[in-house]
C-alpha cells in the first residue's frame, strides 16, 4: 500500500507502478499520467487519462467501423500555405475520383464525357499540381478550404504565447446514398475517407519561410505519391449506376465533370488536447511569461 | 491463355494498350515541355478522347512513339521507355528520368476488358498526370531555355537505367491487371544532379560531336517544345519560385547555369523551311541553336510580336557569350534574337548578329523606362536604360505590356522594384543556407536589413531619421551674408582686372575673328 492508492492496491491492469508505488488495475486510472515506468498507457500522456481516445475514435477506426477505406495524410505548413496545400491534396484526390458526365442512352448504355486537366502553380509553396478543369469544382473546394482556413490561425494565435502551434484536420469523404423508406431520410454510406491533418507552424523570419516553401513542396510531392499509390490499389469502387441510381453515386450537379458524391468537413483540434499534464504545463508557462 | 479471351475482347485489349502507350508518351512529353498544360472538360463525349481524358496529341510525338513501337505492343521483356534528359548549351547532357511501361506475366482472367480495364487505364493516366509534376525533372523542365533544354527519347525493348547515376529513385505510378498480363507504369529518376564530366574523353575544343553522332542524336532525341507550342512558351514569364533556390535544392552545380530563363527551346528539327536547313542535315548544332535561339518562336509568332523577347537573365551565364559567338559562325543563316545575353557587351554581340525583324530586340534593349528609386533617396527619378537594370525586370518594359496580359505569372511593374533586394538577399541566403557545397559566384551575400532598421552602428528608427533630416541646414553658397561679402571683394578687384584685359585686347580681337 503506498500513498495515494487509497488502499486499493490490488494489481492493476496496466502494470503501472506509478509515483505511488502501487500497481494500476484499471487502464488510465493509475494517476501516474502515463509516466509510470511500466504503464502501458505510457505514451502519449493524455491517452492515459482518456483510454477510449486512443485508436478507437481516430479516423481510421471510425472508418473501419463503417467498413470504409480510410487514409490519413499529415502536413506541417505555415499559415499562408494552408489553403494551397489543402487544395493540392483535395484536387489530386478528386482528379482520380471524377469522371466525365454520363449520358444515358437507350438499353441502359451510357457514354462518358471528357475530363480536362490543368496545371496549377502554388504561390507560397514550391509546388505544382494537376486539377480537373472545372471551375465549379474548383470553386466548391476553395469555398470549403476557405472556411477551414481561419480556424487554425485562431488556435495558433491563442497558442502563440505558449509557443505551440495550431492543428486541424479536413476530411474528404466519398459516400453513397441509400434510399430509405419514408419517413426515414436517405442514408449516406461512406466508402472512402481521406483525412488531412494540418499542423500550422509559426516561422520567425523570411529565411525560415523560404526553407519552408521548399520543404513543404517536397512533402506535398510525397503526399501526391501516397495518394496515387492508394488510388492504384483498385480497391472498392461503387458499381456504375443505372440512370435512376446515378444521383446516389455521383454528384451530377456540375455541368462539366462528375465526381463521386463527396462531402468535406473539418475540425480543429488542439494538439495539446485536454490533458491535465499539458494544461498544467501551459498554466505554469503562462504564469512565468507574465 | 488466349482461348479464354474472346477475339473481340482481345482486339479491344490490344487497341486499349496501344492507345494507352501513345497517350502515356504524350502526357510525359507534354509535362516536360516547360509550360502549364490546360485542356477543357467537355460534357458531351466527342468520341475521340481516349480514356475520357482530354489529352492533346502532338503529332510529332505520336509519330516518334509509333516509330519506336513499330507495330508492337509492350509485352514481357519488351517495355516501352521514355527517356527524359537534360542537355546544356555547353554540350553536357544528363539523363533525368526513365518512364517505363512494362508488362508482366501475372494475368487477371476475371477482369472485364471493355469496362474495368478501360476505366483502370483511365485512372492510371490520371495518376501519371499527377506524378509527372512531382518528380524533380518537372521543375527543371519549367525553367529550361537558353542554358539547357530538355530532350526526350522513346525506345522499345529492355529498360536501360544505367544512365541515371547512382542512387536513383523509383516511383510506381500504378498497375492494371489484364487477361494477358499486368501493365505497370513506373518512373526511375535521378537524384544526384551534379554533372559528371561528360567532356572527359571527348574533344574539348569541338563544340559539336562528329557528324555520325549528331545524326544519331538528332533522329532520336528531340527537344520538348514542338513548334506548335512555342507561342505559349515565349509569352511565359518566370516560374514563380526564385530559381536559384530551386537550383540549390536540386544541387545543380554552377556551370554558369542561371535558372532565371523561361523559354523552352524550339523544335528546329521540324522547321526546316524556317531555318533553311534540311532536317536530314541537322545535327547537334541545331539543337544548340534551338537551345540558345529564341528567334524560332519569334518566327512562329510573326513580326508583330516583337515584344516577346524573354527576359535577359539576372545572372549572366559565364559561358553564354562565348558560346553565342561560337554559335554564330556555323549558323549564319539562323536568325538570332537578343534572347540570351544579359550584360551590355553581350547585348552588342547579339544585336550584331540579329537581323531583320530581330532588329526589334535591339530597340527593346534600348527602351528607356522610368524607374522609381527608393524613398528617402535624394535623387530625382532617374531614367535608366534596360542594359543597366536588373535584367529580369527588364521584361516589364512598355513594349512587353501586350504579353503581360497573357501571362498570369507576370508581376505588376511596381512589385519587382520592392521585391528585388528581398529576392536578392533571399537568393543568397537561401543558396548559402540550404546547400552546403554550392557556390554561386553571381550571388552576393546581402544582409537582409530593411531600410532604416535598427542596427548597432546607427541606432535610429524611422521617425528619428525623418525628424533629423527633415530640416537640413542652408547651403552656404546660398546664404546672403556670404554673397554680399564676395560682391564687395569683386567690386574692389574690378579695376585691376580691367587693366589686365585692356593689355590683352589684341589677343581677344584675334580670338573673336577666329569665331566669325
Amino acid at each position: 500500500m503506498g500513498g495515494g492508492c487509497w488502499g486499493q492496491s490490488s494489481p492493476w491492469a496496466c502494470g503501472c507502478e506509478g509515483p505511488y508505488g502501487c500497481e494500476v488495475a484499471e487502464a488510465g486510472a493509475c494517476g501516474c499520467w502515463g509516466l509510470g515506468a511500466r504503464c502501458v498507457m505510457r505514451t502519449p500522456p493524455h491517452e492515459a487519462l482518456h483510454p477510449h481516445s486512443s485508436t478507437s475514435s481516430g479516423p481510421r477506426s471510425r472508418a473501419a467501423a463503417m467498413n470504409c477505406r480510410a487514409e490519413v495524410l499529415e502536413v506541417s505548413v505555415e499559415g499562408r500555405q494552408v489553403e494551397e496545400a489543402m487544395l493540392a491534396v483535395l484536387h489530386t484526390v478528386l482528379l482520380h475520383r471524377s469522371t466525365g458526365k454520363f449520358h444515358y442512352k437507350k438499353e441502359g448504355t451510357y457514354s462518358i464525357g471528357t475530363v480536362g486537366t490543368q496545371d496549377v502553380d502554388c504561390d507560397f509553396i514550391d509546388f505544382a499540381y494537376v486539377r480537373v478543369s472545372s471551375e465549379e469544382l474548383d470553386r466548391a473546394l476553395r469555398k470549403a478550404v476557405g472556411e477551414f482556413k481561419p480556424p487554425p490561425c485562431r488556435p495558433q494565435d491563442a497558442l502563440r504565447s505558449s509557443g505551440s502551434d495550431g492543428m486541424g484536420q479536413i476530411s474528404l469523404e466519398f459516400y453513397q446514398k441509400k434510399k430509405s423508406r419514408w419517413p426515414f431520410s436517405d442514408e449516406c454510406i461512406p466508402w472512402e475517407l481521406w483525412t488531412i491533418k494540418v499542423n500550422v507552424v509559426n516561422l520567425a523570419n523570411e529565411q525560415e519561410r523560404q526553407i519552408c516553401r521548399e520543404k513543404v513542396g517536397e512533402k506535398l510531392c510525397e503526399k501526391i505519391i501516397n495518394i496515387v499509390e492508394v488510388m492504384n490499389r483498385h480497391e472498392y469502387l461503387p458499381k456504375m449506376p443505372t440512370q435512376s441510381e446515378v444521383d446516389n453515386v455521383f454528384d451530377t450537379s456540375l455541368k462539366d465533370v462528375q465526381p463521386y458524391l463527396y462531402k468535406i468537413s473539418y475540425q480543429i483540434t488542439d494538439t495539446l488536447g485536454t490533458s491535465v499534464t499539458t494544461t498544467m504545463r501551459r498554466l505554469i508557462k503562462d504564469t512565468l511569461a507574465l | 491463355m488466349d482461348t479464354d479471351l474472346s477475339s473481340q475482347d482481345r482486339k479491344d485489349l490490344d487497341k486499349f494498350i496501344k492507345f494507352f502507350a501513345l497517350k502515356t508518351v504524350q502526357v510525359i512529353v507534354q509535362a516536360r515541355l516547360g509550360e502549364k498544360i490546360c485542356t477543357r472538360s467537355s460534357s458531351s463525349p466527342t468520341g475521340s478522347d481516349w480514356f475520357n481524358l482530354a489529352i492533346k496529341d502532338i503529332p510529332e510525338v505520336t509519330h516518334e512513339a509509333k516509330k519506336a513501337l513499330a507495330g508492337q505492343l509492350p509485352a514481357v521483356g519488351r517495355s516501352m521507355c521514355v527517356e527524359i534528359s537534360l542537355k546544356t548549351s555547353e554540350g553536357d547532357s544528363m539523363e533525368l528520368e526513365i518512364w517505363c511501361l512494362e508488362m508482366n506475366e501475372k494475368c487477371d482472367k476475371e477482369i472485364k476488358v471493355s469496362y474495368t480495364v478501360y476505366n483502370r487505364l483511365s485512372l492510371l493516366l490520371k495518376s501519371l498526370l499527377a506524378i509527372t509534376r512531382v518528380t524533380p525533372a518537372y521543375r527543371l523542365s519549367r525553367k529550361q531555355g537558353h542554358e539547357y533544354v530538355i530532350l526526350y527519347r522513346i525506345y522499345f525493348g529492355e529498360v536501360q537505367l544505367s544512365g541515371l547515376g547512382e542512387g536513383f529513385q523509383t516511383v510506381r505510378v500504378g498497375t492494371v491487371g489484364t487477361p494477358v498480363g499486368t501493365i505497370t507504369l513506373s518512373c526511375a529518376y535521378r537524384i544526384n544532379l551534379a554533372f559528371m564530366s561528360t567532356r572527359a574523353g571527348e574533344d574539348n575544343g569541338a563544340v559539336y560531336p562528329s557528324v555520325e553522332d549528331s545524326q544519331e542524336v538528332c533522329t532520336t532525341s528531340f527537344s520538348t517544345s514542338p513548334p506548335s507550342q512555342c507561342v505559349f512558351t515565349v509569352t511565359k514569364a518566370h516560374f514563380q519560385t526564385p530559381p536559384p533556390v530551386v537550383t540549390d535544392t536540386l544541387k545543380v552545380p554552377v556551370m554558369g547555369l542561371a535558372f532565371s530563363h523561361q523559354l523552352s527551346s524550339s523544335r528546329l528539327s521540324y522547321q526546316p523551311a524556317a531555318l533553311g536547313v534540311g532536317s536530314a542535315d541537322m545535327g547537334y548544332p541545331v539543337l544548340f541553336a534551338g537551345g540558345l535561339n529564341a528567334a524560332h518562336p519569334h518566327q512562329l509568332i510573326g513580326p508583330g510580336k516583337e515584344g516577346g523577347v524573354p527576359p535577359v537573365p539576372s545572372q549572366p551565364a559565364h559561358g553564354t557569350q562565348a558560346d553565342q559567338e561560337r554559335m554564330c559562325t556555323p549558323l549564319d543563316g539562323v536568325h538570332y534574337s537578343a534572347a540570351t545575353p544579359s550584360s551590355s557587351e553581350d547585348t552588342e554581340t547579339v544585336s550584331n548578329s540579329s537581323e531583320g525583324k530581330c532588329g526589334s530586340p535591339h530597340d527593346l534593349l534600348e527602351t528607356i523606362f522610368i524607374r522609381k528609386v527608393g524613398a528617402f533617396v535624394n535623387k530625382p527619378i532617374n531614367q535608366v536604360t534596360m542594359a543597366n537594370l536588373d535584367i529580369p525586370f527588364a521584361m516589364f518594359a512598355p513594349k512587353n505590356v501586350e504579353l503581360e496580359d497573357n501571362d498570369p505569372m507576370v508581376n505588376p511593374p511596381d512589385s519587382p522594384e520592392t521585391e528585388s533586394p528581398l529576392q536578392g538577399s533571399l537568393h543568397s541566403e537561401g543558396s548559402s543556407g540550404s546547400s552546403a557545397g554550392n557556390t554561386h559566384d553571381d550571388f552576393v551575400m546581402i544582409d537582409f536589413k530593411p531600410a532604416f532598421s535598427k542596427d548597432d552602428i546607427l541606432p535610429m528608427d524611422l521617425g528619428t531619421f525623418y525628424r533629423e533630416f527633415q530640416n537640413p541646414p542652408q547651403l552656404s553658397s546660398l546664404s546672403i551674408d556670404i554673397g554680399a561679402q564676395s560682391m564687395a571683394e569683386d567690386l574692389d578687384s574690378l579695376p585691376e582686372k580691367l587693366a589686365v584685359h585692356e593689355k590683352n585686347v589684341k589677343e581677344f580681337d584675334a580670338f573673336v575673328e577666329t569665331l566669325q
